[in-house]
């Protein structure tokens, strides 16, 4: 088991105080009366994560595909059961992600949240904890336990600080989700059975069946495909994402959908790699799908929260996308392009967030020629938007470059048609933009508001926000015209996946079975090309 | 030819951005906010032409800033082609800045701080296209300037304004995320990098055994997606976009937005594929063909608009393809005849949208017909706009001259008689819808309201910040006729490489 990982050499276990601070800093919580004390404390605890996180990024060994800080614990003797946590390239991108943006949400929920604030702190950072145990477990059981460990502080958050429709948005949420993870469990179950342990670089490593590996794929990528959310699993997205307070839609979108494409990249590829081979076509027609559908439904949208979560389909599809082009292009920029949607999206729901504060109305209508009012706030909605729709200096610019240079090297045709989607989030963020900043509707001010109601209504961003934003700001353009630290962090384990893929793919029935599919697309390919 | 890493070409590219800061900052003080405007347009053009010498010395220079991926930067290049559009660009912008004082003051124009940071912002951008070392760089800087030029253009923000800035935006971002976006791709694949081939136009960047093919995709994609350039179909932004202000219409639409466009796929055409797998494919001579169509189309439309500024706008769209059709043809002369267009049609168009401008806020008329007798009421304008038609027509030794005169040799190199008798026809359009508005200020009888009126219009002091710029471009455009060689020597440059 050893040889999988790098023990951790830090004078600290990292990863195990990245899992329990925020447990324990709920405990304390529990304590704590004053509602100002307990946003206080809040701040603080994913602060300090934040802070201790940060060697992950400082101390990371990129030559090596191997797992790193990793702790490894007897636990359960009886079943041969580990505590065993680590991360490589593809998760320490994602932890850190994580830890980052946990403090943003404390900060924009604080004027946000009226009621109930120790309860939101507990919930958050359970969150938290469950979230970052997700990126680090190394081991099935692990695994699990958090990721059902994320759904109950999720579902509280939308259960108790939601919108109108709290509840239908919640059990939706709840209902699709678990029954995604009850498909993960039999298959981690399976696995157990046919190999005889948890240990997922094990698991990886060990050749199964072909068959079998067909139905540990189906049952693992049903799971992710519903967390993703791929069509036609998303329709829960909306629904939560409009009822959910501001911090519920920012970890939805900066965090948790991220789970479903590291679950693909951490279950599927390498565990069932010649299964992954057979469904590549199927997932690629779905990742299109998902592009092109949750462009043209964000194109019709009345309510921004709305807009935003059916662009987050549209933009998970280019991951799916990058993911199963099995390329290096194509999966390091699907890595980048979970990455950006976590900075820009979550910076769009804090932007929602803030102008739903004064509003108290989430219509595009309702918050319409804000250009004259606030400026601020308007130069960073501009900011993002153009982020969002991948404007070339902006961190999207490079992950969506990434999976359309991948795809055109293998399948043009997959390409061609995804350019589809790129074309859509352009229109529907203009239009979005045009319509809050300027507005042609006509020349009244909504509702028939007096141009002095409204001056005193919309104030422009204060510090806390101003704060929130510029530092997703940085990452924009950071990201955006020097992503070669990012990309160099993934190398090595993306290569080793490739490997793996490589490896396992050599099943003969599974070859057999697949090239009928893979034909079809590259025929489709020269059939295109011909035409010319 | 030698290669110098400097990272001081930033500086022309940043100029105007910082420009744009502090006029945002200083929105409060109109008359230090147009200082700054005034004072960034004279260093941007003093930083490009300190740049000037080494370029004619046959010298590039040269600064890469990030590097996104293998092959993909942002970087920085200037070479004469470079060189020639942003001496042209900046030096109208000071003009330019000057004219706007007057003609957003005249006009008491709301917004006028917004107006000043997208001006300044837009021509940054224009700059950092002209200097771009790769087809990234290039396409990032024409991005920048699409979304910089949308406020300006629906400034007005009335019905009229909305609709012109949303066709505008749908018609630029469409076409560069449709075509440009997986031409780029394309590129990327079948090349390897992005760079530029900076040291020959025949070259190109493709290895030799590439595919045709893919080749001809890729540049096809590349001619639709630059729609800035006014090709026909995708012209129909450009008249819509006139509802901007004119010193918008007068900088963006005549020089910095449709030239880059035109200047993109000049580069494209020249650094990117190459003119030796230009005429391999056939791709050069259909296009020639194809933006012939433009160009007498555009001209006979010309002529059935009697709005001043729409009757230019498409005068624009014709003028334009005569640039792409230069480079089309791919012989030597027509090349030279192609770019030096660049420089000709912007001193000459600049000056005709700043005259139309002149007469709008001095008489408030828009329209040809009211326009009778102007000449007498506004000399020194209608002299300059009749100065600078007949460089957009082709007389000698006006600039347009020495454009058609490269053009038509390249005709009569290629032995090809149907482009030869395209220009001729469209120089004929061109005098047809040209001077009858110049005989009509000079000779036509004034509108009755008018009889009578003697008295000068340029005399106030604001209409003397519009009428001075348009003498000197008008003077200008003259001038680049009669000495064309500081354009032609830098295009030698290029052309004999």
């Amino acid at each position: 088991m050893e040889n999988y990982l790098i023990l951790n050499t830090l004078n600290f276990p990292i990863l195990s105080t990245l899992l329990i601070l925020p447990v324990v800093g709920a405990i304390v919580a529990m304590f704590l009366r004053s509602e100002t004390a307990l946003k206080y404390w809040g701040l603080v605890v994913t602060l300090i994560t934040a802070l201790v996180s940060l060697p992950l990024w400082t101390n990371f060994d990129q030559t090596t595909a191997k797992y790193q800080f990793a702790e490894l614990r007897h636990w359960f003797p009886a079943l041969d059961l580990e505590y065993v946590i680590g991360v490589d390239g593809i998760s320490v991108l994602l932890v850190l992600l994580t830890t980052l943006v946990m403090p943003l949400c404390v900060l924009c929920s604080w004027t946000y949240i009226k009621t109930r604030w120790k309860e939101f702190i507990i919930v958050t950072l359970l969150m938290e904890t469950a979230m970052i145990g997700v990126f680090v477990s190394m081991n099935t059981v692990l695994f699990y336990i958090f990721w059902e460990g994320m759904l109950v502080p999720m579902y509280l958050m939308i259960a108790i600080w939601g919108g109108a429709r709290k509840d239908y948005a919640s059990i939706k949420f709840f209902l699709y989700t678990f029954t995604g993870s009850i498909f993960l469990l039999v298959a981690i179950i399976a696995m157990y059975i046919t190999t005889g342990t948890f240990f997922i670089p094990e698991l990886m490593d060990h050749t199964y069946s072909f068959t079998f590996q067909v139905w540990v794929f189906l049952a693992c990528a049903i799971g992710f495909a519903i967390k993703m959310p791929m069509f036609p699993f998303h329709t829960w997205l909306p629904a939560a994402h409009v009822e959910a307070p501001v911090s519920g839609s920012v970890i939805l979108a900066s965090i948790l959908l991220k789970m479903g494409g590291y679950g693909f990249l951490r279950f599927c590829l390498p565990m069932a790699p010649a299964a992954t081979l057979y469904f590549v076509p199927l997932l690629l027609v779905m990742s299109l799908i998902s592009i092109i559908v949750g462009g043209y439904l964000a194109l019709g949208q009345t309510d921004i929260k709305k807009l935003i979560a059916y662009s987050s389909v549209g933009h998970m599809g280019f991951v799916t996308l990058g993911i199963f082009l099995l390329n290096d292009a194509g999966i390091k920029g699907a890595m980048l392009q979970m990455l950006n949607h976590g900075v820009t999206t979550g910076a769009l729901f804090i932007l929602i967030g803030i102008i739903y504060e004064r509003t108290h109305s989430r219509e595009i209508a309702d918050n319409s020629k804000l250009g004259m009012f606030m400026p601020i706030y308007v130069t960073f909605l501009g900011l993002f938007s153009l982020s969002s729709l991948a404007f070339p200096g902006t961190n999207s610019f490079v992950s969506e470059f990434l999976v359309l240079f991948g795809a055109f090297d293998k399948y043009p045709v997959v390409a061609a048609i995804s350019i589809l989607g790129a074309i859509l989030a352009a229109a529907y963020m203009l239009r979005l933009l045009q319509k809050m900043v300027w507005d042609d509707s006509d020349g009244h001010a909504p509702h028939g508001e007096d141009g002095e109601a409204r001056k005193r209504k919309l104030i422009d961003c204060n510090m806390r926000e101003f704060v929130q934003l510029a530092f997703l700001t940085v990452f924009v353009f950071w990201i955006g015209l020097n992503p070669t630290p990012l990309l160099d962090i993934m190398d090595s384990s993306v290569a080793h996946l490739l490997h793996q893929i490589d490896a396992g793919s050599h099943l003969q029935d599974a070859v057999e079975q697949g090239s009928g599919h893979h034909a079809m697309l590259e025929n489709a390919g020269t059939w295109i090309k011909n035409l010319f | 030819m030698n290669t110098i890493i400097t990272s001081k070409i930033l500086i022309t590219v940043l100029i105007p951005m910082i420009t744009g800061l502090l006029v945002m900052v200083s929105g409060k003080k109109p008359n230090l906010r147009d200082s700054w405007s005034t004072l960034g347009a004279i260093l941007t053009f003093v930083s490009v032409l300190s740049f000037l010498p080494v370029i004619q010395g046959g010298d590039q220079l040269q600064c890469t800033l990030f590097e996104l991926y293998p092959g993909v930067a942002v970087k920085l290049n200037l070479d004469p082609l470079g060189v020639i559009f942003a001496l042209v660009a900046s030096f109208l912008w000071i003009l330019a800045s000057l004219y706007c004082v007057g003609y957003m003051r005249g006009l008491d124009e709301h917004a006028q701080t917004r107006f000043y940071v997208c001006y300044a912002v837009s021509v940054g951008a224009a700059m950092g296209a002209a200097f771009a070392g790769n087809l990234f760089t290039l396409y990032l800087f024409y991005e920048v300037v699409s979304i910089f030029t949308y406020p300006l253009v629906m400034h007005h923000q009335d019905e009229e304004g909305y609709a012109g800035a949303k066709k505008y935006i749908v018609y630029l971002m469409f076409t560069s995320k449709a075509f440009l976006l997986p031409a780029m791709i394309i590129v990327y694949v079948l090349a390897g990098t992005l760079d530029f081939n900076s040291a020959s136009i025949t070259a190109g960047i493709f290895p030799a055994d590439v595919d045709h093919t893919m080749v001809v995709i890729a540049y096809l994609l590349c001619l639709f997606g630059f729609a800035k350039a006014g090709i026909m179909p995708l012209h129909n932004w450009l008249p819509d976009a006139m509802v901007a202000p004119t010193p918008v219409s007068a900088l963006l639409h005549a020089v910095v937005v449709v030239k880059v466009g035109v200047f993109s796929i000049c580069r494209v055409m020249l650094s990117i594929f190459g003119t030796n797998i230009l005429a391999d494919t056939g791709m050069g001579l259909l296009t020639a063909y194809f933006v012939s169509f433009t160009i007498l189309t555009a001209s006979v439309i010309a002529l059935t608009k009697t709005n001043l500024k729409a009757r230019l706008a498409y005068s624009t769209v014709s003028q334009l393809s005569y640039i792409v059709l230069g480079v089309a043809m791919l012989t030597p002369n027509s090349i030279t005849g192609g770019l030096v267009h660049i420089a000709n049609h912007a001193f000459a168009k600049i000056t005709l949208f700043f005259a139309a401008g002149c007469i709008f806020v001095a008489s408030g008329k828009k329209d040809i017909s009211e326009m009778g007798g102007l000449g007498k009421r506004m000399p020194f304008t209608m002299v300059a706009f009749g100065l600078a038609s007949l460089g957009m027509i082709g007389v000698p030794p006006v600039g347009g001259f020495v454009t058609k005169w490269y053009l038509a040799l390249g005709t009569i190199d290629l032995h090809n008689w149907i482009l030869l008798t395209v220009l001729l026809v469209s120089s004929l359009l061109n005098a047809g819808y040209f001077v009858p508005v110049v005989l009509k200020a000079f000779f036509g009888k004034p509108l009755p309201a008018d009889e009578g009126l003697t008295s000068s219009l340029e005399g106030k002091p604001l209409i003397m910040f519009m009428v001075v710029p348009l003498v000197i471009t008008g003077a200008l455009s003259v001038l680049v006729g009669v000495f064309p060689n500081l354009f032609l020597d830098l295009i030698n440059l290029m052309v004999k490489s």
